[in-house]
């Protein structure tokens, strides 16, 4: 026990390959993940884009494209299997590359560690495997693309049979969707892994003083968060095994008997579909909250740091997070409102489902309050932080509408839903980790990103996804049918192509003004002014050490925390912060 | 412990070098990677139980003889080696290498005899007809339940034994301690409890119990 107890401290890495590669140190990792994150969320961004220029000018040839996807833009058209083809991939590397892997794998495992004054975490070598398990799945998932037959089209949720059927089913329900299992299982493993590295970081290694009241909120968010991926990825798992038994193995779990497809005659008995729902959902909201908590974590902390306040009502915040975690596993049935509930259970799930609204609003009005009577720094990470929160609240007050059956039943598979979640979830959790990164910049590459650039970023992505996400909720009112890729043909869809057009456009500026930000940061990266120490005036445990900070965080040095995590403008003190580290104050409670 | 009492007021600092919650980290890990597990096997078992209610006709062809005669024996197995993995971990703390080794070894034995008596009780099946894919007494997926789940536990037992082996030959290089030894105990007696739940729900409820 007593060398666990008193974990040596790994020694600095000397080769190039153990420093930068195949590295232990959770800076590292955490680099690595943001990386991974970052060329996922442009190919997801530009899996987009393709989908978005098909849904506006569906007729329209574009012969240069044919040159790049000879089969999908065969005579320069997008054919709607393609159409289905990007819609999957896109949802599957977003939600699984992007909005699982930056927040939690990227800001979590460089700054969880340090918030807590550890020096590295509990398992580094588990660390290690965690990040190289992601890239593995990642590289499955991106082949998925160069089989025979092309990516699959069941979309993320792999709805069975579709899904388990094979190709008799479509293109790219071979190999392709193999591949995609795969890819997922492979992403389980790996979150579940550094999932139970997290929770034992944060039980185990605090550093003294550091009782689970003064932890940042940051901390909190991606401990919960990590007990949600701990509970819902080995369910996934588990179906993703069922599903490739229903591929290669010849069971049927998932297909029904007496199944026609394309005038095939499915040989199967007696499966479920409506058993992967199940499944594959009680995964599937607890990763909703997986995206979106860190997100909650990051506002919380810019908004104190910016307003020059606490955070109103800290304990109020930790029970709301908590209570929107387990109030997740609970719910999943409102994905499945029209799949055949009984009314009874539906009602139920319901219920549960309207309960996380008061936990929500709980954060929602502590994050005002915050605010209110603060001396507000609007910086860029600040901008974001704001802006999350107006996201949040307009995509979470739409969760009011889908979570009600019989509004459900009206509104589903339309584009309410698809506007209402790339919101939230989306959206709300891009805006959590883009003021992360403008706010840890600094601490990660020791130089400053600019912040007028920034702010133009901010501008022209608050107003661009506005303008993408609130036309579509009309146009979900107005009937408009999700995952069709051409709406023309329907005399009802056919008045609101120029929406259509509109987003098309919304989406190309708002996807030119991501280039901005690469710009940004990669200037920043290696021509950004030099940071200092705490260029925020911010008062958690990462900004006492340098920028960047040293090999084992803490350049060896012994902490002792005497102050919550938000101490902003404290009567009597010298300045107005108080680090966690200072000493305690003369006069103070 | 009054580290915790301490942690819980969050008046005071913990003493400082201590664990607070004084488990280490190796334990703890196992513990949270047990209830994911536990998680998995939930799902493989939800799933088993979802579609045998929504099958009206699941075939219950499993006799006395010999099927449940060697579930049983397969059952008696898997808890001898717990007993053996509790000697071992109790060796381990006395710091009695010797013996620590030999009863891992005996704990590895009887998962290897599990493993064998299952694999024969599998060909047994296969050799009636039973698959994945079908079996001559109705619904495909009974075969595909069965194996389904049996092998994921089978699959479990395997990684068990080479965990079991790795530990004993880290005590024999003396580069494990007594934890190594619990910590992995807390896997195998884990593997054994899934069995718990795996031999009444896929064994004993398939009996036929005859006309």
């Amino acid at each position: 026990m007593s060398d666990s107890a008193h974990p040596v401290v790994h020694p600095a890495p000397t080769t190039f390959i153990r420093k930068w590669v195949f590295s232990t140190d959770h800076k590292i990792i955490g680099i690595q993940y943001y990386f991974l994150a970052l060329i996922a969320v442009f190919t997801g961004l530009a899996l987009s884009v393709l989908m978005r220029l098909r849904l506006a000018w569906p007729a329209e040839s574009w012969p240069w494209l044919e040159k790049i996807f000879p089969l999908g833009f065969e005579g320069g058209v997008m054919s709607p299997e393609f159409y289905l083809a990007m819609l999957t991939m896109h949802g599957t590397i977003m939600v699984f590359f992007v909005l699982t892997t930056a927040p939690q794998g990227g800001f979590g495992n460089y700054f969880l560690p340090i918030q807590i004054g550890a020096h590295d975490m509990a398992f580094p070598v588990l660390n290690m495997l965690s990040f190289w398990v992601t890239f593995l799945s990642m590289g499955v998932m991106f082949a998925a693309f160069f089989v025979a037959g092309g990516a699959p089209i069941s979309g993320w949720t792999a709805y069975a049979p579709l899904s388990a059927l094979g190709e008799v089913a479509g293109p790219g329900l071979g190999s392709g969707q193999d591949l995609w299992i795969i890819s997922i299982a492979l992403f389980c493993v790996a979150s579940l892994l550094g999932a139970l590295n997290f929770i034992t970081t944060v039980l185990n290694m605090r550093a003294k003083g550091m009782s689970l009241m003064k932890m940042p909120l940051t901390v909190w968010t991606w401990f919960t968060t990590a007990i949600l991926a701990l509970l819902s990825f080995p369910v996934l798992l588990a179906a993703g095994i069922l599903l490739l038994l229903d591929r290669i193995g010849g069971t049927s779990f998932f297909i029904p008997a007496g199944l026609v497809v394309s005038d095939t005659v499915i040989e199967s008995s007696g499966g479920s579909p409506i058993l992967w729902q199940h499944l594959f959902w009680f995964f599937g909201h607890p990763e909703v909250y997986i995206a979106i908590l860190p997100g909650m974590g990051v506002t919380s902390q810019l908004l104190a740091t910016f307003a020059r306040k606490p955070v109103f009502g800290y304990h109020a915040m930790v029970v709301a997070i908590f209570a929107i975690g387990m109030l997740g596993f609970f719910v999943w049935g409102h994905h499945m409102f029209v799949s055949g509930l009984s009314p009874f259970s539906a009602l139920v799930f319901s219920i549960l489902t309207l309960a996380i609204g008061v936990p929500s609003a709980i954060k929602t009005f502590n994050w005002l309050g915050t605010l209110w009577g603060g001396k507000i720094r609007l910086t860029t990470a600040m901008l974001f932080a704001i802006g999350f929160v107006s996201l949040f609240v307009s995509g979470g007050i739409t969760g009011l509408f889908l979570g009600q059956t019989s509004v459900d039943v009206q509104l589903h598979d339309t584009y309410f839903p698809v506007a209402h979640f790339h919101m939230i979830m989306g959206v709300a959790a891009i805006f959590g980790i883009l003021g992360a990164t403008y706010y840890w910049f600094p601490k990660m590459f020791g130089r400053m990103l600019h912040e007028g650039l920034g702010k133009l970023h901010f501008w022209l992505t608050f107003a661009g996804v506005n303008a993408i996400f609130i036309p579509m909720h009309l146009m979900g009112i107005m009937g408009q049918l999700r995952r069709y890729a051409e709406s023309t043909e329907f005399k009802f869809m056919e008045p609101l192509q120029p929406y259509q057009e509109f987003v098309t456009i919304a989406v190309f500026v708002t996807a030119a003004a991501q280039l901005l930000f690469l710009v940004n940061f990669f200037w920043g990266m290696f021509k950004g002014k030099k940071a200092t120490e705490n260029p925020w005036e911010a008062t958690t445990l990462e900004w006492i050490t340098a920028s960047p900070p040293p090999h084992d965080n803490f350049g060896g040095r012994e902490l002792v925390v005497h102050h919550g995590a938000y101490e902003y403008g404290v009567p009597g003190a010298p300045r107005d912060y108080v680090m966690q580290t200072d000493p305690p104050l003369e006069s103070g409670k | 412990m009054a580290d915790a009492r301490v942690e819980n007021t969050g008046l005071q600092l913990w003493g400082g070098g201590t664990l607070p919650y004084s488990v280490s980290h190796i334990k703890l890990g196992m513990w949270l990677f047990i209830v994911s597990d536990a998680l998995t096997f939930s799902a493989l078992l939800f799933g088993y139980s979802y579609v045998r209610i929504a099958t009206p006709d699941w075939p219950t062809p499993f006799h006395f003889w010999p099927t449940i005669v060697f579930a049983t024996l397969m059952t008696a197995v898997l808890l001898s080696s717990s007993l053996t993995m509790v000697l071992a971990v109790n060796a381990a703390q006395r710091g009695d290498r010797k013996w620590t080794i030999r009863w891992i070894l005996w704990t590895a034995f009887f998962g290897t005899a599990f493993i064998v008596l299952h694999g024969l009780e599998w060909m047994g099946l296969i050799n009636q007809g039973m698959t994945l894919s079908g079996n001559p007494w109705g619904t495909p997926l009974f075969g595909a339940t069965f194996f389904g789940i049996t092998g994921m536990h089978m699959f479990h037992v395997f990684t068990g034994v080479v965990y079991l082996l790795a530990i004993a030959g880290g005590v024999a290089r003396k580069r494990f301690h007594s934890e190594h030894v619990e910590v992995c105990g807390l896997y195998w007696h884990f593997v054994d409890l899934v069995w718990m739940f795996v031999f009444p729900l896929v064994y004993l409820l398939s009996v036929d119990m005859g006309a």
